[in-house]
């Protein structure tokens, strides 16, 4: 198993969670509740696609020998993964899609706000043009949590049950990380130490006007996608994105 | 070595001058996005510099969203234009950095999306008014105040869909980044 350096590992974290979310929302197309939301999703999916392909170019160029972002995205083993477990949890009913959707933009908008003050110009670029976008996300995505949340006893009750399925993944968003810290005391990223603590806060102020209640904070466990360790889901989202690829590799239009 | 790089300088030995990068901004005025055909590149202002350098024109433009799939298509357009007009191998390159903003939209750029039926961008793009409520936005039909918004994305993602609640009729707003 390959493991890179730290800022490697950093963008395809980045990388991978922005593509793995954007292949989860593609599931939706023809099946979504309205045409406006469709829209809503496939074009917050296309935003993160193009962020993930940032990421990559950057990664491949650190990688060097010849990688490039579609080798990144379309020639590597679910063990080679960095995204986070929640992204690639399966859609469940529209409140799971909004639930992972809402932790995964205020977790993306807080770490890209960090981030736009990085060290590393390319970062720091990537970061701000990223951002612009995802404010947009997390506006809607907010405003669909409390939506449901604060609206039919149905919805509040299938918003219940999506925080309790998706929960417990999103204990990785607020870990301490030491490689995180490694490149923030070399100056290359700013600290994400209140990272956990911002993101915390977004998620109770919405939860708050949507009438939920956040649960405990999670307990780590034994999957992690900074190891490669992943839930059942993600080899089977990664057999249908790659199998083009892979079964007729380098094949264009 | 690509193709086009046996070709020296872009002008068969002659050294370009400020004519020929005013000649080629006005080539750029030409060069139309695909899917608002009636606002040219300039007038999105995603050309960020126009110069010369080892006989070459350089032509250097950003994207306006990281997925926006008309990227490639406009670069390429962008070629074929100046290519067009005599410049036998132009180069265009990406730059992140600063990020696109509807701030650089022009003043003719935005009366030309609102003669389409596009409403143009409200407001400059500061932080406090992204992530603030919705844009108080003009129908670009009828010119009525009176408008809601249905959607926060529209058919692309730098649109968010509206209705007019005068004259009924839904519209596309260029949302301000
Ligand atoms: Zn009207």
């Amino acid at each position: 198993m390959t493991k890179y350096d730290d800022l490697t590992e950093f963008l395809l974290r980045l990388g991978d969670s922005a593509l793995v979310h954007a292949q989860r929302l593609c599931e939706w197309t023809g099946r979504a509740p309205a045409l406006e939301e469709e829209m809503g999703m496939m074009n917050v999916g296309l935003d993160l696609v193009g962020q993930a392909r940032n990421w990559y170019e950057y990664a491949a160029e650190r990688i060097g020998d010849g990688t490039d972002a579609d080798t990144l995205a379309f020639r590597r083993d679910e063990r080679a993964f960095r995204n986070l477990l929640l992204v690639e949890q399966p859609n469940g009913d529209f409140a799971v899609t909004m639930t992972k959707q809402f932790f995964y933009d205020a977790w993306q908008y807080h770490l890209l706000t960090a981030l736009q003050h990085s060290g590393d110009e390319r970062i720091a670029a990537i970061a701000t043009k990223s951002l612009k976008e995802v404010t947009y996300h997390l506006r809607r995505s907010s405003q669909w949590i409390e939506r449901l949340g604060d609206g039919t006893d149905e919805s509040h009750q299938r918003m219940e049950k999506a925080i309790d399925t998706v929960w417990r993944f999103t204990f990785e968003m607020v870990e301490a990380n030491d490689s995180e810290s490694a490149l923030a005391s070399s100056g290359v990223i700013p600290s994400l130490a209140d990272l956990p603590e911002q993101w915390l806060a977004t998620v109770n102020d919405v939860f708050r006007n949507a009438t939920l209640t956040v649960p405990d904070a999670p307990s780590t466990f034994y999957l992690s996608a900074r190891t490669g360790m992943h839930t059942e889901h993600l080899g089977i989202l990664l057999a249908e994105m790659q199998f083009l690829q892979r079964a007729y590799p380098d094949a264009s239009w | 070595m690509r193709a086009g790089e046996l070709i020296t300088t872009d002008l068969q030995g002659r050294s370009g001058d400020e004519t020929d990068i005013q000649r080629a901004y006005s080539v750029l005025e030409e060069v139309m996005d695909p899917e608002v055909p009636v606002v040219s590149v300039m007038d999105l202002g995603i050309v960020r510099d126009v110069d010369w350098a080892d006989g070459h024109l350089h032509v250097v433009v950003t994207p306006t969203y990281s997925g926006c799939p008309a990227t490639e298509y406009i670069e390429t357009a962008i070629r074929e234009a100046l290519q067009g007009a005599g410049f036998a191998f132009p180069k265009v390159s990406q730059r992140l950095d600063p990020a696109w903003t509807t701030d650089w939209i022009t003043g003719q750029g935005r009366e030309r999306l609102k003669a389409y039926g596009i409403a143009p961008p409200v407001g400059s793009s500061d932080k406090r008014s992204l992530v603030s409520g919705v844009a108080q936005v003009t129908c670009p039909h009828c010119g009525g105040d009176e408008t809601e918004q249905l959607s926060e994305f529209g058919s692309t993602a730098c649109k968010a869909l509206y209705r007019c609640k005068s004259c009924l009729e839904p519209f596309d707003y260029f949302k301000c980044i």
